[in-house]
């Protein structure tokens, strides 16, 4: 459907990680859904400082997975935390050059995903 | 003269209502505008003479205009655009093709491109019924640009007889819209009563004269008449709960054609709806 000679195009120079979440702070859980989920928490590993966005596309009628990833394209996003992804999310975000980590669980809290998130990825 | 058969709710008997009027009557066309899963042409098994391709519009953008400036995002309703500041993606098949965004884009950036949504299938029955089908590619978000090209079909001097999907949405308003006469087909459960009732409501908002034709009839469902009473809606016909028909209908037969009573009923409909409406028209 798509070109895809242009994947992959973004460089994502801030090495953001973006966080979906039910709440608007670093000790509320995560969402599992991508597009309808309340909050998108736009973590800085370096300093772990974080911008608490909501999600207007929680009450989309349609589109609101392609829309929270341009959302989160746009807040300079090069790493998701998440549940889940639908098809056409997931087809956005990687044009986009975001990395997905889907699998997340709605009982962890945001700041255990970060930190499990950067724990793993020193190890590699 | 147009009429539409519709239900509101799924299985009630549109096509069985509609297949058999337009096969008492000479000089019909029957249009089957269920293009997501059309099944007329299984009860009247047309001759195809040919097949016609569909196509709807989707904007084409132009890099060497694009500046990324977001409001072909921002005013489209349908959430098909987004944008990455280096590219616009279109998400074809939740464009609906409103042209929102080549109107407002400031860099004059859209034009608009053509893909293939279906096809139209046209031929008869015989040589006193015309008949006319679409078939919608799978995943089409929409079925309303291909029942428009179908309604082209229409020959304003026979008897058109016009099979609508189900529900009440956009697919349903387009193809009843137009109609001389609306027959609402449901039957005698809770569930026909329930969408009968919003398929009623969105005739009156549209201002389409209708009947009613109640399919597998059960008189001890009473809530249904006592709602067409106290809304001076007509009852046209009453078709019996009846197994004949239901195995008839099995193996691809019309009920019509082995019950004369049926016959005799659905042609007396057919003749009132012609000698009443069309006068109605005129005065106008």
């Amino acid at each position: 459907m798509l070109n895809d000679m242009n994947e992959g195009k973004a460089k994502n120079k801030s090495g953001k990680i973006a966080v979906t979440s039910t709440g608007g702070s670093m000790d509320a859980l995560v969402s599992e859904q991508f597009g309808r989920c309340q909050y998108f928490l736009i973590v800085d590993p370096e300093t772990m400082k974080f911008e608490a966005v909501s999600n207007l596309g929680e009450q989309m009628q349609s589109g609101a997975g392609p829309k929270a990833a341009e959302l989160i394209i746009g807040k300079g996003a090069a790493v998701l935390l998440t549940g889940h992804v639908g098809d056409k999310a997931e087809e956005a975000l990687k044009r986009g050059g975001v990395k997905i980590i889907n699998g997340l669980k709605g009982t962890v809290k945001i700041k255990d995903a970060i930190n499990n998130y950067l724990s793993k990825k020193t190890e590699q | 003269m147009i009429i539409s058969v519709a239900s509101g709710k799924g299985g009630t008997g549109k096509t069985t209502v509609a297949a058999s009027l337009a096969s008492v009557k000479d000089n019909c066309v029957y249009i089957d505008c269920d293009v997501e899963e059309p099944n007329g042409h299984l009860l009247l098994n047309p001759k195809i003479d040919f097949e016609e391709k569909v196509y709807k519009k989707l904007p084409q953008i132009d890099y060497n205009k694009c500046d990324f400036c977001g409001k072909c995002v921002e005013v489209c309703e349908f959430n098909a655009l987004i944008n990455l500041k280096f590219e616009i993606i279109l998400f074809e098949e939740m464009c609906h093709w409103c042209g929102s965004c080549k109107y407002f884009c400031p860099a004059k950036a859209i034009t608009d491109r053509e893909k293939e949504i279906g096809v139209l299938r046209c031929g008869s029955v015989n040589e006193h019924l015309i008949f006319a089908d679409g078939i919608l590619k799978i995943g089409e978000i929409s079925s309303v640009p291909l029942i428009k090209e179908l309604k082209k079909k229409v020959i304003k001097e026979k008897i058109n007889i016009i099979d609508s999907p189900p529900g009440t949405s956009c697919a349903m308003i387009e193809s009843v819209k137009d109609s001389d006469f609306c027959i609402l087909v449901t039957e005698s459960t809770p569930f026909g009563l329930s969408d009968l009732k919003i398929a009623a409501d969105v005739l009156n908002e549209i201002g389409i004269p209708f009947g009613v034709i109640i399919n597998k009839y059960k008189p001890e469902f009473k809530e249904m008449e006592n709602y067409l009473n106290d809304n001076m809606m007509d009852i046209l016909l009453k078709i019996p709960f009846d197994r004949k028909i239901a195995e008839d209908y099995s193996k691809g037969i019309l009920p019509v054609f082995n019950n004369n009573e049926l016959k005799n009923a659905f042609a007396g409909l057919i003749n009132n709806l012609k000698t009443t409406k069309v006068p109605e028209k005129t005065d106008v």
